[in-house]
């Protein structure tokens, strides 16, 4: 029988939450279990915020040690993967902060405007599905450059938004934003990527520009 | 309606298609735009697409180092349990 997404999240969840509370008591085999079915989400935000292996292992190894530290204070406010991905994802942050060069705090929180955010340039429909047109590895290359090529703060939201699930307010709440700014940023972060992957699958007999006068016209970049 | 507002509109009719219904102007708007239509439905697919992308298995050999650090910290924490 063909269980729904959303059921079989719900199912997921539940025996996240059953884990932890056996973990809680000591348990350590449960603990284990439950790294086992978080630790390669956990590597992939790691990954796809910062790029690189060594990094993202030093992420997951300190997200799961500061799970220990403070499972007890684990509520069930959120899910179990939630709490995970926002404990991962600010310790990725730190790390990318300090390649940068920047100070020790959250990231730029300046506040953005759907006003700025910059129209499409290149409107096409997609050839075949993108998996029929490439190899895996093509593809899969592909979707790792059209990310890495964001900037850090669009790249971060839509990997937790839209890539791993989290809620507008529990995205917002990780990274220290207004709800408004996580999605102007998000919108940022899907247009760039539309258009730097509708130039590379993108029929081009299908290019249409667009037929309504923009009150100010930004280009893409 | 501004681009401004259309901009909004757009992005939270990708996560949510009722939400067209709350804003008839853009409903209206995308009903007779095909450049809108392609940008809404290529932004669709781009998420489909990461979403549905590969796993990144965690390296193999940081594996070992990676559990007897968890080993280490967890009988630190519970001193009784059995690890």
């Amino acid at each position: 029988m063909a269980v729904s997404p959303s059921t079989q999240s719900e199912s997921l969840a539940e025996n996240d939450l059953a884990l932890i509370r056996h973990a809680k008591s000591g348990d350590f085999g449960a603990f284990e279990a439950l790294v086992g079915r978080l630790q390669n989400r956990v590597y992939g935000v790691a990954y796809r915020i910062l790029g690189q292996v060594q990094d993202s292992e030093d992420v997951v190894q300190q997200t799961f040690l500061s799970v220990i530290e403070h499972i007890g204070s684990f509520r069930g406010e959120s899910s179990v993967a939630t709490w995970v991905l926002r404990i991962a994802t600010n310790f990725a942050i730190k790390v990318l902060r300090k390649k940068r060069g920047l100070p020790m705090t959250s990231l730029d929180s300046a506040e953005e405007s759907f006003a700025d955010v910059p129209h499409p340039l290149y409107i096409a429909e997609w050839r075949e599905p993108p998996e029929s047109q490439m190899e895996r590895a093509e593809l899969r290359e592909l979707l790792d450059r059209a990310l890495a090529e964001l900037d850090d703060k669009y790249r971060i939201v839509f990997v937790l938004r839209d890539i791993e699930g989290l809620s507008t307010e529990e995205t917002a709440d990780t990274l220290g934003l207004t709800i408004s700014n996580v999605k102007v940023r998000l919108l940022r972060a899907r247009m760039q990527l539309r258009e730097k992957l509708t130039l590379e699958l993108g029929d081009d007999a299908t290019r249409v520009e667009p037929d309504h006068r923009h009150e100010s016209p930004t280009p893409v970049h | 309606m501004t681009c401004e507002d259309m901009l909004k509109a757009l992005n939270e009719v990708i996560d949510d298609q009722s939400a067209l219904a709350l804003c008839t102007e853009f409903a209206d708007h995308l009903a007779g735009c095909n450049p809108c239509q392609l940008v809404v439905d290529n932004i669709r697919k781009t998420i489909q697409l990461y979403k549905a992308g590969e796993p990144y298995p965690m390296p193999e050999a940081f594996q070992d180092r990676f559990r007897a650090a968890l080993k280490a910290r967890w009988k630190q924490k519970f001193p009784d349990a059995t690890v």
